[in-house]
C-alpha cells in the first residue's frame, strides 16, 4: 500500500503493470488464444508449407524423386494446356455464375421487400437451397440432367432447345452450364439474402418523399434504389467472384472436370492432381498461380472500393 | 466513512487529454452534481469513480483508501445507468435483487430489501414483470431499486432522467431529492440539465473541456460566476452579455451607454430576468422583436443597436408588440463584470455594490 | 399516382406470378430427388420422367438404412458436425467476445489475419495437410477432420459471435460489476443467457458447413469405418450407378440434418451471410 503511495505521488501510471494493465492487454489475447493458435497451425502454416511445395518435387507415387526443384513446376505450367484451359474455364465457370446469382438474387430481393401474403412461409421455402449440403446440391442437378431418370432433357428436347434428350454433362460444349446451373440455384439465397438487407437499410421516409416529389417507381429504383446499394452491390459481387472461382465442390461432383477437361477449373484442377495424381508439388505450382490471379484481382477490389467509399 | 476525494486525477485515450488535474473532495452524505456541455468529460469523471475506467493519473480514494486499482465490485458503490442497464432475461424482482444473489445471500432474505425497496417506489405489483413489459419511467425507478437494494456507500448517478419525457423527469427529480433525504447518503449525479443540478445539488461542479470551472453550492454558482463559461451555462435563460471598453466615467459599451465599472472589464454580464423595464431614461433603449407569453413570465428578444441581441425576461404579462421600443435599465448590483480572459472581477464589482 | 393504381391489379399478378416461379425454381430439385427416392425399384425406368410417382414405397429408404453402410456415414457425419459446431462456436463466443470488448494492440492484425484466411483457396493447403495428418498417423481419424473443420470455421464464426457480443449494451455488464460480480460472473449471469439464441445460431451455420464438407474429408478419409455422409455416398455413387432410388434415398437422409438446422438458423441468416458465412 505504502509502496502504491509513493509511485504514484511521483505521478507514474502505476498501473501499467497492475491490474488494469492486466485487464486490458493481457486479457484479450488469452481469449483469442485457441483461435489464432489454431489458425495459425492448420491454416497458416500450412499455407506457407504449401507455397514452398510448389518450387519441389513433391509426388507421392514417386517417393525417391523429391526435392528442391526451382520453378521447374511453373515453366511445366506455361506448357499445360490443361492449366491453360482450367483459366479460361474458371473465368466463364465464375462470369456465368456470378451474373446469373446476381439478377435472379436482386430480383427475388426486390421481391420479397414488398409486403404480400404468405410472405413468411415463401422466404423460409427460396432460402431453403442454401442449406443444401452441396455435394447433395452437385448430385441432385446431375441426376435432374441426366436422361434416364431427370426430366430436364426431356423438357428441353420438346421445347427444341435439344435436338434430342441428351446428357448434357456429356457433351464438351454444353457442360459448363450443368454446375452453373446448380450454382445459381444455390447462390441466389446468398444475393437475396445480403441484398434483402440492404434494401431495408434505405429509409423508408427517401421513398415517400420522392413520392411526394412525383417520381415513377422506376424512377425512385433508379434514383434511389440504385445509388444506395451501389458500392455494397459492388462490393458483394467482387468477393463473392472470388469465392466462387474457389468453389470446386460442384465440378468435382458432377463431371470431375471432363468431358475432355472442358469443365476443369483451377481449383478442380488442383483437387484432381492432388488427389487422383498425388502429385503435391505440381498441384501446388497450380494453387500458387490461382492465388497469384485472385491477388491481382483483389487488387482490383481494393481500388474500386477505394473509389466508391471515396464518393 | 464514504468521503471521496480526488488528487489531481487525470484521464487520457493515448495522446488525447479528457481530464486535467482533477482536485475534488466529496463529503460523506453530500449530494454532488457534475454538469457541463457534451464532451466535457463529467461521464469520464463519473466512470473513473466506478471504476469502470481506469485512472490515467492521481489518486482517488474513498474514505481515505486509494481506490485506484479497485474493481468496481469492491467500491462499495452503486450507480444508475442513463440506459438503466436493466439485465432482460431477469424479473424486476430478480433485478432489484441481484446485488444480493452475487454476494450468495439465501433467496428468503433477498425478500425483504427488495420488497421494501419497491414499496417506496411503488413497484410493488411489478415484480414479476421483465423490464421490455415496463414503461420507461418504470425501468428507471427499477434501475433505482437496484441501486437502493445494494445498499451502497454512495450512490452514482449517469444522466439518470434524459431518456424520460418532461413530466416523468420532474417527478423522478423528486424522487431522488426524497432518497437523498432519507438515505443521507453521499450521491455523484451526472447531468447536462441546468435544472437538474440546480434543484438536486448541495455543491455543483461545473466541468468544461476536461477542466473544472467552478465549485460551488447553486445559489454561489448563480449569484457569483467565477468566469463567463460558468455565467453563461447557469440560469436559464441565457445570461446576456456585452462587450465593453473603457473610457470616460467608466465602461463604455457599443452603444455608447456608459456603466460604471472596474476598468479592466471587457465583457459585462446580466441575466434577463435583471433587466428593468423603465418608462424613459435607462442604459439603452432596444427595439422588441419577438415576444414570447408563458404565462408566468413572458421573455421578449429584443435588439440593441450598435450591441446585438439582448433578452429581458419580465414577470406577469406586459402589454408589449414586436417593433416596440423599450428602455432598459441595468441595476447596479445585478451587473457582473469579466476581464479579457473571461474572469469575473470579483472585487470591484462587490464595491459597486 | 392514378397510374399507379390502375396498373395495380397486373403488377401484382406478375409479382405472384414470379414469386411462384422462385419457389418452383427452389423446390423443384428436392421434389425430384424425393421422388425417385420413394418410386419403386422397378418402376424407375417406366414412370422415369413423369412428375408423378404412380406407386409409392419406402423400400428404398429401407434398404440404405438396414441393408448399408449409410447408418454408419451417418453417425460420423453427426459426430464431426455436432463436435466441430461446437468447438468452434465456444473458441469462437471468445474470440468474439474478446473483439467486442475489448481495444488492445494488435487487434488489427487479428483481424487481418482472420479475413486473409477467408480469401485464399483452402485447396491451396489440402496438400500440406494431408502431408501433416499423415505423418501424425491421423488418416482416417475423425478427430483430424474435426480439428481441421473447426480451424476453417472460426474466422466467420468470430465474427458472427461479435455481432451479436456488439448487439448486447456494454452497460448490463457494467451495472453487473457494479452490482458485485467479477468480469467472469457478468459473463456468466449476464452476458451468456443474452448471447444464447447468437451461440444457437453459430452452431446450426457451422453445423451446416461442415456437414457439408466434402474434399477435405475424402483426401483424409478413405477407410470405410471412418467416412463421413458425402464421402460414403459419393463412393456409393461411382460404384454403384445404376441404383438410383437408393442413391436418391440416401441422399433426402442427408437433406434432413441440414433442413432442421435451417429451420433453426433462418432468424440469423442476414447476420450470418453478412459477417461472410463460410458456406456463402
Amino acid at each position: 500500500m505504502t509502496t502504491a503511495h509513493d509511485n504514484h505521488a511521483t505521478g507514474m501510471p502505476r498501473s501499467r503493470f497492475g491490474r488494469a494493465y492486466f485487464r486490458y492487454a493481457v486479457e484479450p489475447w488469452l481469449y483469442l488464444s485457441p483461435a489464432v493458435l489454431l489458425i495459425c497451425f492448420v491454416m497458416m502454416i500450412p499455407l506457407a508449407i504449401g507455397i514452398a511445395y510448389s518450387v519441389q518435387s513433391i509426388n507421392l507415387l514417386k517417393p525417391f524423386d523429391t526435392g528442391y526443384v526451382g520453378l521447374e513446376n511453373f515453366a511445366e505450367l506455361g506448357d499445360d494446356r490443361k492449366f491453360w484451359r482450367a483459366m479460361t474455364n474458371t473465368f466463364w465457370w465464375t462470369f456465368g455464375s456470378v451474373t446469373l446469382q446476381f439478377f435472379l438474387g436482386l430480383g427475388l430481393a426486390l421481391l420479397l421487400s414488398r409486403p404480400f401474403h404468405g410472405k413468411r412461409a415463401v422466404q423460409a421455402l427460396v432460402f431453403l437451397p442454401w442449406a443444401v449440403p452441396t455435394f447433395l446440391i452437385a448430385l441432385t442437378w446431375s441426376w435432374l440432367l441426366n436422361p434416364v431418370i431427370g426430366p430436364l432433357p426431356h423438357w428441353w428436347a420438346a421445347m427444341g432447345i435439344l435436338e434430342e434428350p441428351y446428357n448434357i454433362l456429356s457433351n464438351p460444349d454444353t457442360a459448363m452450364w450443368g454446375p452453373i446451373m446448380a450454382n445459381v440455384w444455390y447462390g441466389v439465397p446468398f444475393f437475396a439474402i445480403t441484398l434483402l438487407a440492404a434494401l431495408q437499410s434505405i429509409p423508408h421516409e427517401l421513398y415517400e418523399a420522392a413520392e411526394i416529389d412525383g417520381a415513377s417507381r422506376w424512377q425512385s429504383f433508379t434514383k434511389i434504389t440504385l445509388p444506395f446499394l451501389g458500392p455494397m452491390i459492388a462490393i458483394t459481387v467482387m468477393l463473392r467472384a472470388i469465392w466462387i472461382a474457389n468453389f470446386a465442390d460442384l465440378i468435382y461432383v458432377m463431371t470431375g472436370g471432363g468431358p475432355a477437361n472442358s469443365t476443369q477449373i483451377l481449383s478442380t484442377y488442383i483437387f484432381t492432381t492432388a488427389f487422383r495424381a498425388l502429385d503435391f508439388g505440381y498441384a501446388s505450382a497450380i494453387a500458387v498461380a490461382l492465388l497469384g490471379v485472385l491477388l491481382v484481382y483483389a487488387a482490383i477490389l481494393l481500388f474500386v472500393r477505394a473509389k466508391l467509399v471515396k464518393t | 466513512m464514504a468521503e471521496m476525494e480526488l488528487k489531481s486525477v487525470r484521464k487520457a485515450y493515448g495522446r488525447v487529454e479528457v481530464l486535467r488535474d482533477i482536485d475534488l473532495t466529496i463529503g460523506d452524505g453530500e449530494f454532488v452534481v457534475l454538469v457541463g456541455p457534451s464532451g466535457c468529460g463529467k461521464s469520464t469523471l463519473l466512470r473513473m469513480i466506478a471504476g469502470l475506467e481506469p485512472i490515467t493519473g492521481g489518486e482517488f480514494s474513498i474514505g481515505g483508501r486509494c481506490m485506484n486499482d479497485v474493481a468496481p465490485r469492491d467500491r462499495d458503490i452503486a450507480m444508475v445507468f442513463q440506459s438503466y442497464a436493466l439485465y432482460p432475461h431477469m424479473s424486476v424482482e430478480r433485478n432489484m435483487g441481484f446485488s444480493m444473489e452475487i454476494r450468495r445471500e439465501p433467496t428468503a432474505r433477498r425478500k425483504g430489501p427488495v420488497a421494501e425497496a419497491a414499496k417506496t417506489l411503488g413497484l410493488d405489483r411489478l415484480l414479476d414483470r421483465f423490464p421490455k413489459a415496463l414503461s420507461g419511467g418504470q425501468r428507471q425507478r427499477v434501475a433505482m431499486g437496484r441501486a437502493i437494494v445494494r445498499d451502497p456507500k454512495a450512490f452514482l448517478f449517469d444522466e439518470p432522467l434524459s431518456n424520460l419525457d418532461a413530466a416523468l423527469r420532474v417527478e423522478m427529480r423528486l424522487e431522488i431529492a426524497r432518497l437523498h433525504q432519507r438515505l443521507g447518503s453521499t450521491m455523484v449525479y451526472v447531468t447536462h440539465d441546468q435544472v437538474e443540478a440546480m434543484t438536486l445539488a448541495d455543491r455543483i461542479v461545473v466541468l468544461n473541456a476536461g477542466d473544472i470551472q467552478q465549485v460551488g453550492t447553486p445559489l454561489d454558482l448563480y449569484e457569483r460566476p467565477e468566469n463567463l463559461f460558468v455565467a453563461q451555462f447557469i440560469g436559464s435563460p441565457n445570461m446576456n452579455v456585452m462587450d465593453a471598453a473603457p473610457g470616460q466615467g467608466g465602461l463604455i459599451l457599443g452603444s455608447g451607454a456608459v456603466l460604471a465599472g472596474p476598468e479592466d472589464a471587457r465583457h459585462v454580464g446580466i441575466r434577463p430576468e435583471h433587466i428593468e423595464i423603465v418608462e424613459g431614461g435607462g442604459d439603452v433603449t432596444a427595439e422588441a422583436q419577438v415576444v414570447e407569453r408563458l404565462g408566468s413570465d413572458t421573455n421578449i428578444y429584443t435588439e440593441v443597436k450598435d450591441i446585438g441581441p439582448l433578452l429581458v425576461r419580465v414577470s406577469g404579462n406586459i402589454a408589449l408588440s414586436p417593433g416596440d421600443k423599450v428602455h432598459l435599465r441595468f441595476p447596479p448590483g445585478k451587473v457582473h463584470f469579466f476581464d479579457a480572459g473571461g474572469r469575473a472581477i470579483r472585487a470591484a464589482r462587490d464595491k459597486v455594490q | 399516382m392514378a397510374a399507379r393504381t390502375r396498373n395495380a391489379p397486373v403488377l401484382s399478378a406478375g409479382k405472384y406470378l414470379a414469386v411462384a416461379f422462385y419457389v418452383a425454381f427452389a423446390l423443384f430439385p428436392l421434389y425430384w430427388l424425393l421422388k425417385i427416392a420413394l418410386t419403386p425399384e422397378r418402376l424407375i425406368y417406366s414412370d422415369g420422367t413423369a412428375l408423378w410417382p404412380s406407386t409409392v414405397t419406402l423400400d428404398n429408404f429401407r434398404t440404405v438404412i438396414f441393408a448399408s453402410d449409410f447408418l454408419g456415414y451417418f453417425g460420423n457425419s453427426v459426430i464431426v458436425s455436432l463436435t466441430t459446431a461446437a468447438a468452434t462456436s465456444m473458441i469462437a463466443a471468445a474470440a468474439g467476445y474478446a473483439f467486442s470488448r475489448f481495444a488492445f494492440r494488435g487487434k488489427r492484425w487479428v483481424v487481418v489475419l482472420m479475413l486473409l484466411t477467408q480469401m485464399f483457396p483452402l485447396l491451396m493447403i489440402i496438400a500440406p495437410i494431408y502431408k501433416i495428418v499423415a505423418s501424425l498417423g491421423m488418416l482416417n481419424s475423425l478427430t483430424s477432420l474435426i480439428v481441421v473443420y473447426t480451424a476453417f470455421n472460426i474466422p466467420f464464426a468470430t465474427f458472427l459471435m461479435q455481432s451479436f457480443f456488439d448487439g448486447i449494451p456494454k452497460d448490463l455488464e457494467e451495472a453487473a460489476m457494479i452490482d458485485g460480480c467479477t468480469r467472469f460472473q457478468a459473463l456468466r449471469k449476464v452476458i451468456l443467457p443474452l448471447t444464447l439464441p447468437g451461440l444457437a445460431a453459430t452452431l446450426g451455420f457451422v453445423f451446416t458447413a461442415a456437414w457439408s464438407e466434402l474434399l477435405f474429408a475424402l483426401m483424409l478419409i478413405n477407410s470405410n469405418d471412418a467416412m463421413t455422409f458425402p464421402v460414403g455416398l459419393l463412393t456409393f455413387v461411382s460404384k454403384f450407378s445404376v441404383d438410383w432410388g437408393q442413391m436418391m434415398a440416401a441422399g433426402v437422409l442427408a437433406l434432413i440434418p441440414s433442413c432442421l438446422f435451417f429451420l433453426f438458423i433462418q432468424r440469423y441468416l442476414v447476420q450470418g451471410l453478412t459477417s461472410g458465412a463460410v458456406k456463402g
